[in-house]
């Protein structure tokens, strides 16, 4: 079940979040009291790093799905194609100190220290679905904030039409991109409106701790509604710009990965059908789920989208 | 030879079941990973196209080693690739659909890469359906034919495999260079006994020109295999 925010309040307008914040830690507190011998919120390790990180809005009563499931199944290919290889291989990734360079059409560009950016931005938790384009979907409670709340910080100029963000390249490390599978780096791009709407998330964390290398580790983004491979990792460059950026996949194949990348079941992949997914975590007796258009979120987000042909803008 | 061959293949029966039986305990431990559907599929896939090169490598390993009485085991390998096929073909119609047709017409309807998959198991099934000998008597020259289907079954399988992935090619790769070589070498053999029938036929008809004209022999004897 998703509880619905409505749309056209945003985040910003929400006057006074803490209050709203501990409504929800009560009710999660009051939840887990009156359960008594229930098991912890998902996954949620007591000791985490965020343990105690408040849940933010959009975050959706859904069952979640095993952290070892999120953390070992990755399609991280600057390591691996393998979905398991990069759990071991990520390792090698030093994640601290992280800087961030802002440019491009933006008042306040620069290199960002990562702890800088953190202090700025207190993090939440918002449990999200996430739905890869190869047919097989999962629900995190990611640890981050609104993407939206960190641009505004550099104060992006009129001209800024579109956000591009960049994978750190790093070929000793990254030991996959020492092959040509894509064009490296990776580059993920959002419009401005998508990556200032309320439920892009920068994220930092997950199941109440810091991410693990594998999934993205330090700063990665989550676009909920958008195909998985949208939602960049180990970011090192934010780029305003006033054209559409060209992103890793649609330069590999431009027919079978669009700028967009909306998750849609009535716009099947030139190669596979996307009106189902396989949910991790499940069994050989788990049969596939219906996806939803917009991964679920199409209340909040569809109205970004209208009157556009979703079927030409994939 | 032939004697110690056969002994061997009642062993071999029991040896190709072992990857099913290591996936049912790893169904049973719940060790197929984060999404185990997948890992069925892809077990059973494997194995089927491991059976199917299998199959492909007999006749060549004939040729080369000279070995007779291997097709007994061109048979047997050919029908565990059409066993494994089988089971990959029910963990899609139930692991993943439930067995709810509808929704397994839209999914195969949207997605080419089962189109080969379909088209591979088509093949694998009339090859298997045509398999026993008296099938093989009763056909002539149609069952050859039909048999060299196979390589279709192979490269659609193939296919069927690149299609479903997104940057990790390089297994279908390897697949793809077995099966290249197993046609090839078929191809070179071809090439080779053409070549040998131009040079024989005209230096055969030479000798038993000259072998009529000495009186050896009254007439050219029938050319014989
Ligand atoms: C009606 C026929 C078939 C159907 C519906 C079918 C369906 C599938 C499906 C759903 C997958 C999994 C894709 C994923 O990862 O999501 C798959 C993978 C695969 N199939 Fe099939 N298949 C068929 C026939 C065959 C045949 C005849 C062969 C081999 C001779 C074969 C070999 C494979 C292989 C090798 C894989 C991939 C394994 C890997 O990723 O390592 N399939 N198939």
């Amino acid at each position: 079940m998703l509880i619905k925010t409505k749309a056209n309040i945003l985040s910003s307008q929400i006057t006074d979040r803490a209050v709203f914040e501990s409504r929800r830690e009560f009710i999660k507190a009051a939840t887990a009291l009156s359960a008594g011998l229930m098991l912890p919120s998902p996954g949620q390790a007591a000791t985490g790093k965020y343990a105690d990180a408040p849940v933010g809005p959009y975050s959706a009563k859904l069952q979640v799905t095993d952290r070892e499931d999120v953390a070992n199944y990755t399609n991280y290919y600057e390591f691996s194609t393998n979905k398991t290889d990069s759990t071991v291989l990520a390792k090698a990734l030093k994640t601290a100190p992280w800087t961030v360079e802002v440019t491009g059409e933006v008042e306040k560009p620069g290199v960002y220290n990562l702890e800088d950016i953190l202090k700025d931005n207190p993090v939440q938790e918002r449990i999200y679905r996430f739905r890869c384009v190869e047919a097989w979907s999962m629900v995190v409670p990611w640890i981050g904030f609104p993407l939206g709340d960190m641009l505004k910080r550099f104060k992006p100029t009129s001209k800024a039409k579109f956000v591009e963000f960049t994978t750190l390249n790093n070929p000793e490390i990254m030991v996959g991109q020492r092959s040509g599978v894509l064009d490296w780096p990776y580059v993920e791009g959002l419009r401005i409106d998508e990556a200032m709407h309320p439920l892009t998330m920068m994220v930092t964390g997950m199941y109440g701790d810091e991410l693990p290398n594998q999934n993205g580790a330090p700063l990665r983004l989550i676009v909920p509604w958008k195909y998985g491979f949208k939602s960049i990792k180990a970011i090192v460059k934010i780029r305003f710009m006033e054209t559409m950026p060209e992103t890793a996949w649609h330069k590999s194949a431009p027919g079978e990965y669009g700028f967009y990348a909306n998750v849609n079941p009535e716009v099947p992949h030139p190669r596979w059908s996307q009106s189902r997914e396989r949910v991790l975590g499940g069994s050989i007796f788990t049969p596939k789920r219906e996806t939803e258009k917009f991964n679920g979120y199409g209340e909040e987000v569809a109205a970004l989208y209208s009157g556009m042909d979703l079927k030409q803008y994939f | 030879m032939i004697f110690r061959i056969n002994n061997l293949r009642s062993k071999f029966i029991v040896v190709c079941l072992l990857p099913l039986l290591w996936l049912c305990v790893d169904i049973a431990f719940d060790n197929l990973g984060s999404n185990p559907v997948q890992a069925l599929h892809i077990r059973l896939g494997d194995w089927s196209l491991r059976f199917l090169c299998l199959t492909l490598a007999i006749t060549p390993i004939q040729t080369i080693t000279k070995w007779r009485g291997m097709a007994d085991y061109r048979q047997l390998f050919g029908l565990y690739a059409f066993f494994y096929a089988s089971l990959h073909l029910l963990g899609y119609l139930l692991a993943d659909h439930a067995l709810m047709w509808r929704i397994i017409g839209i999914d195969i309807i949207e997605s080419p890469y089962i189109w080969f998959g379909v088209l591979a198991y088509g093949i694998i099934f009339l090859l298997a359906l045509t398999s026993p000998k008296w099938a093989k008597k009763r056909m002539g020259k149609t069952w050859k034919k039909l048999h060299r289907l196979i390589y279709i079954a192979a490269v659609a399988a193939i296919i069927h495999y690149f299609w479903q992935l997104k940057g990790n090619l390089a297994e279908p790769l390897f697949y793809s260079i077995i099966v290249f070589l197993l046609l090839g070498f078929r191809v070179l053999v071809w090439v080779k006994n053409r070549q040998l029938t131009k040079m024989m036929i005209p230096t055969g008809q030479r000798v038993l020109a000259l072998a009529e004209k000495q009186g050896v022999i009254q007439e050219a004897p029938r050319k014989q295999r």
